[in-house]
């Protein structure tokens, strides 16, 4: 998987992620080319649009367009699965996902993507072990936050 | 403390900005922000920090600019604590990519982290490095991944598993070191060990050779096994998507017995019952089954040969290609070109179905289906097919038609057994789609019209015809222009009847109307223009009734601002008023075009470089009396030896034989043409009024030595690129026996070898009327010089006047041609000419001489041209 990206229907980005290297510009152009190419598409036609020599394989959920592009030689369907995948992981975390989860949210979606997929390669077929690795460093963080806060409680009444 | 880090909120920022009406407001509150983060960052601040981050990412996804907080993201890689690392490294994966040079720095962090003993924070390390890491970092971090394989978290080893997979796209060198603690993955029991392992091993085969090998002889058993459990294993709740049981693991281990059995009979072998199980046994009514299925045929159509696989596959492909779902049919497509391949009878069985997928509304499907169509056509069936697709054109979308007519151009050109049909098809095509056309195909075109002698008449009957119903396609009218121009009195004479052909009766008049129409059509481009006024020259000496009235068109091109237009207009327009007595000879009918040549330079040819600047090639000197008295067409192309950079492109040709200078982006292209060749540099110098010539010495030496010859107002034809072999005659007699005499001829006189200083004396060329034989002598002091001696015979009975040879040579020869002892050749070899050259050779001892030749003369008071090639010299000249 070359990259990821996440396109609501009216064209703003919601996530993106890249890995190979495309340089800012290019990225914008992606963007740009990728979603007049695939929100124009009507809802029957396949999931695959063919793109400068590589596969993007989409699939839309509600108002958002689930993007991953592959190269020629790539299981579409597999992709599609992975893209299905993903979205039903991001539903158990978030409880019903929509877009404004992952608005506010972004950075926990791309948490996330990273338990999912490195180096644009699937990491984890079970969604109850990414489940399990998110929540895991999510309490680690909230253990962090509480300690700070603590601290800073104790400093608090000290200086009282 | 600082007055901007208390600032908003991440949610609060998010809010403000989607709450934003315009583009302009949007921008003034990311500028606030990214005030505010800069301020942080130069205050150093460090509580806010994480979320200035954070801010930062969701801007910068905005598309905005955010490289000053790429330090900000170091700062927190490097800070202890989780939370800090954790959207540290997210920020260093979304704002910085391998690229940048910032990168180098957090390669110590890295290391760290790698080594911590919270396997979370070596979790993100790993992440972070296998989504972005340079060749250096991987390098220097390749040992501590290496050792985090065998962790004792499997979470950390898979992770672990696909950072190495990045770490050898980067150094392939270091693979070696992976391949055996990636061989042990393959034994675990964990899913995502395993899916990392297994693509690990995959890139690990790609990357060497050795890796393959070894995989192969140790692990093929185990993996059959694995994917034997896992097919068989009952259900899983964990893993299963729609009743299968890990699909994701399943693709995986396909693909990995897709490379070990490739090429690898025993391999091979060892993997066909479970393959044949899980062809026959996977449930196909899900996407998942069916990502299975297809990754399972593309494995069975990769290995070693099984008949009764292959049949399985074939048959899932064909209920592939059935199935309603447009995904499902656009994979089987795509696996049925690979398909092509290995069984080519069963692939042209679902022709039918194929041809139908072109013609789909999904624009992926459609161009999968063509390509295919593409490459099932042959000999047998591409007439039917032709037909099929041409007709769709008629009916097709605007934004297929450009790839449909580009393929059924290519399938024409390849395919076409006969000229006549070929004529057809492109006419049709052109007629349907001209403005989709590239110029490549019209010229290709133009260049068999005018091999096809037979076909003149009827061709340009045809393209009047049709002009008259598609006169918006640019293509067809630019090759009916050609065409009229050319053939106009066999469009009003109706010579060359074919029997299929209804007769039509086109007046003169109705000629040049076709033109002037074409001409005045608001949407024709300069080329298509420039072509109408080159043929309506042509016309007028054709048609010397319509004479005056060709005259008033062309004037009204006096006052065009396009300057090609209105030189063409001027000079055509004087020729018309004052050189009635040569404008006959400079309009004659073009030679025909060397489909070699032509074709030899398509291949050769760079994209993007325009025509040459040389839209004088008609160029008159109003007055002056030394006009060229013949059609001055083509030119010597003497850039194309071995020299690969200054090819030009296939567009230039038809542009120089028009005379074309076909877009503004020829001055852009100044630098390329400035070394292309020297051609130029000989039009400019018998041409007036146009800019100074450029000086290269070799066709200099052509052009005084035509002068020598008193040669200058002979006929200066196309002289060819060395590269085409075949010698060409647009003479009327004999074209076709001088080049079969010269095949016959060329391969045995190659073979003489030489023995000696002294050089063998050759027949550098010979026809049924002449014949022509090379003495060489060399100067003892200068090696790169040598002194030709040439005799020429006449082997017919008719006298020879007016003889006249001209030889030209690549850039890397210089020629000096001294006057002939006469310019009559006596009948029946009774006598001969002789004419000294003195060539010398810049690359001697690298090159050998190679030259083209053209011989004018009357016999029996008619113009005889010959002209051929010589490549036949003795080595060491």
């Amino acid at each position: 998987i070359h990259f990821v990206l996440l396109i609501s229907r009216q064209g703003k980005v919601r996530l993106t992620k890249w890995y190979s290297p495309y340089s800012q510009k290019e990225r914008a152009k992606v963007i740009r080319e990728l979603s007049g190419l695939i929100l124009t598409r009507g809802p029957k036609l396949c999931n695959f649009v063919e793109w400068r020599g590589l596969k993007v394989v989409y699939k839309r959920y509600a108002s958002l367009y689930f993007c991953m592009c592959i190269n020629q030689g790539d299981n579409e369907l597999e992709v599609l699965e992975i893209i299905h995948h993903f979205v039903e992981i991001l539903d158990r975390y978030f409880g019903s996902v929509c877009e404004l989860d992952l608005i506010f949210n972004f950075h926990k979606a791309y948490y996330i993507l990273d338990e999912l997929l490195i180096a644009g390669e699937l990491q984890e077929s079970s969604k109850k072990t990414v489940a399990r690795l998110i929540a895991a460093q999510d309490s680690l963080v909230e253990a962090a936050k509480e300690q700070a806060s603590s601290i800073s409680n104790m400093i608090a009444q000290a200086a009282k | 403390m600082n007055p901007f880090s208390s600032g908003t909120r991440l949610r609060d920022m998010i809010r403000a900005i989607r709450a934003c009406k315009t583009a302009a407001e949007e921008r003034g509150v990311v500028r606030k922000e990214c005030a505010a983060i800069r301020a942080a960052v130069s205050e150093n601040d460090q509580e806010y920090r994480h979320r200035n981050l954070a801010k930062l990412m969701f801007i910068h996804m905005l598309g905005y600019p955010t490289h000053f907080g790429q330090m900000e993201c170091l700062k927190l890689i490097a800070s202890a604590g989780f939370p800090e690392k954790r959207i540290g490294y997210l920020g260093l994966m979304l704002l910085l990519d391998e690229r940048q040079e910032v990168l180098m720095l957090v390669t110590n962090s890295l290391k760290q982290d790698l080594n911590h003993t919270n396997q979370y924070i070596v979790g993100l390390a790993l992440c972070a490095l296998g989504n972005i890491c340079s060749a250096e970092m991987a390098r220097d971090l390749a040992p501590e991944v290496e050792r985090l394989l065998q962790f004792r978290d499997p979470n950390i080893r898979k992770k672990a598993a696909l950072c190495s997979i990045r770490i050898i796209k980067k150094v392939p060198d270091l693979a070696e070191n992976f391949t055996n603690p990636a061989a042990s993955l393959l034994k675990e029991k964990h899913h995502g060990v395993l899916i990392t392992g297994l693509q690990l091993c995959t890139d690990l085969c790609k990357a060497s050779e050795e890796a393959l090998e070894y995989f192969r002889k140790k692990c093929t058993e185990g993996v059959v096994k694995v994917l034997k459990d896992i097919a068989n294993s009952p259900y899983a709740p964990e893993y299963d998507i729609s009743g299968i049981t890990d699909p994701f693991l399943h693709i995986r281990l396909l693909r990995f017995l897709r490379i070990l059995g490739q090429g690898d009979a025993d391999a091979s072998d060892c993997m066909n019952d479970i393959l044949a199980q899980v062809a026959t046994k996977t449930e196909s009514n899900k996407n998942a089954g069916n990502a299975i299925l297809y990754e399972c045929v593309e494995t069975i159509m990769s290995i070693e040969d099984n008949s009764g696989l292959r049949v399985l596959a074939i048959n899932i492909l064909g209920r592939f290609l059935s199935n309603r779902d447009n995904n499902i049919r656009y994979v089987a497509l795509n696996m049925l070109m690979k398909a092509i391949t290995v069984d080519t009878q069963a692939v042209q069985r679902h022709r039918a179905t194929i041809l139908e997928c072109v013609k789909d509304s999904d624009a992926s499907i459609r161009k999968r289906a063509l390509e295919l169509v593409f490459l099932l056509v042959n000999d047998s069936n591409v007439k039917p097919l032709t037909k099929e697709l041409i007709e769709y054109l008629e009916v097709s979308d605007q934004e297929f038609k450009g790839d449909l007519t580009a393929k059924i151009c290519s399938i024409v050109e390849k395919f076409s057994t006969d000229k006549i049909w070929y004529i057809d098809q492109m006419l049709k095509v052109l007629s349907e789609a001209g403005n989709f056309v590239k110029d490549e195909v019209w010229h290709a075109l133009i260049v068999v019209i005018s091999n096809a002698s037979n076909l003149h008449g009827y061709t340009v009957r045809s393209l009047c015809k049709a002009v008259q119903t598609s006169g918006e396609q640019e293509s067809l009218v630019r090759v009916a222009v050609w065409c009229i121009g050319e053939y106009g009195e066999m469009l009003v004479n109706s010579t060359g009847m074919l029997d299929i052909e209804e007769p039509i009766t086109v007046t003169e008049s109705d000629a040049v109307d076709v033109i002037e129409i074409a001409i005045k059509r608001h949407t024709s481009d300069l080329t298509t223009r420039a072509m109408c006024l080159s043929a309506l020259l042509k016309l007028s000496s054709r048609f010397p009734a319509c004479s005056q009235r060709i005259k008033d068109i062309i004037i009204q091109y006096k006052g065009s601002l396009v300057l090609e237009l209105q030189q063409r207009s001027i000079e055509f327009n004087s020729i018309i008023e004052k050189h009635h007595n040569i404008r006959s000879l400079l309009v004659e009918r073009m030679p025909v075009l060397d489909e070699a040549t032509y074709n030899g330079r398509r291949a050769g040819s760079l994209p993007g470089t325009a025509s040459a600047s040389n839209g004088a090639a008609l160029n008159l000197p109003n007055g002056v009396a030394k006009p060229p008295a013949a059609p001055l067409v083509d030119l010597l192309d003497l850039s194309s030896d071995d020299v690969p950079t200054p090819s030009p492109s296939g567009g230039d040709f038809l542009q120089d034989l028009l005379g074309v200078d076909l877009s503004p982006a020829s001055s852009q292209s100044g630098t390329i043409q400035a070394q292309k060749s020297g051609t130029d540099v000989l039009l400019d110098l018998l041409s007036i009024g146009t800019p100074p010539a450029r000086s290269s010495s070799s066709t200099s030496d052509i052009l005084s030595s035509i002068q020598d010859n008193k040669t200058s107002s002979g006929t200066l034809e196309r002289l060819s690129s060395p590269s085409a072999l075949s010698a060409q005659s647009s003479s009327p007699a004999g074209g076709s026996p001088i080049m079969d005499l010269l095949d016959g001829f060329a391969p045995n006189l190659a073979t003489q070898e030489n023995n000696g200083p002294s050089y063998p004396s050759i027949v550098a060329f010979e026809s049924s009327s002449l014949k022509l034989m090379f003495n060489f002598s060399k100067s003892p002091g200068n090696p790169q010089a040598t002194t030709i001696q040439a005799t020429f015979t006449n082997k017919s009975t008719n006298i020879f006047t007016d003889f006249i040879f001209q030889a030209a040579v690549p850039k890397f020869l210089q020629l000096h041609l001294d006057p002939a002892s006469s310019n009559t050749l006596p009948a029946s070899g009774n006598e001969s000419i002789t004419q000294d050259l003195r060539v010398t050779n810049s690359q001697h001892g690298k090159k050998s001489l190679v030259m083209r030749i053209r011989i004018a003369y009357k016999a029996n008071s008619k113009d005889v041209l010959e002209e051929g090639q010589i490549n036949n010299f003795p080595r060491g000249l």
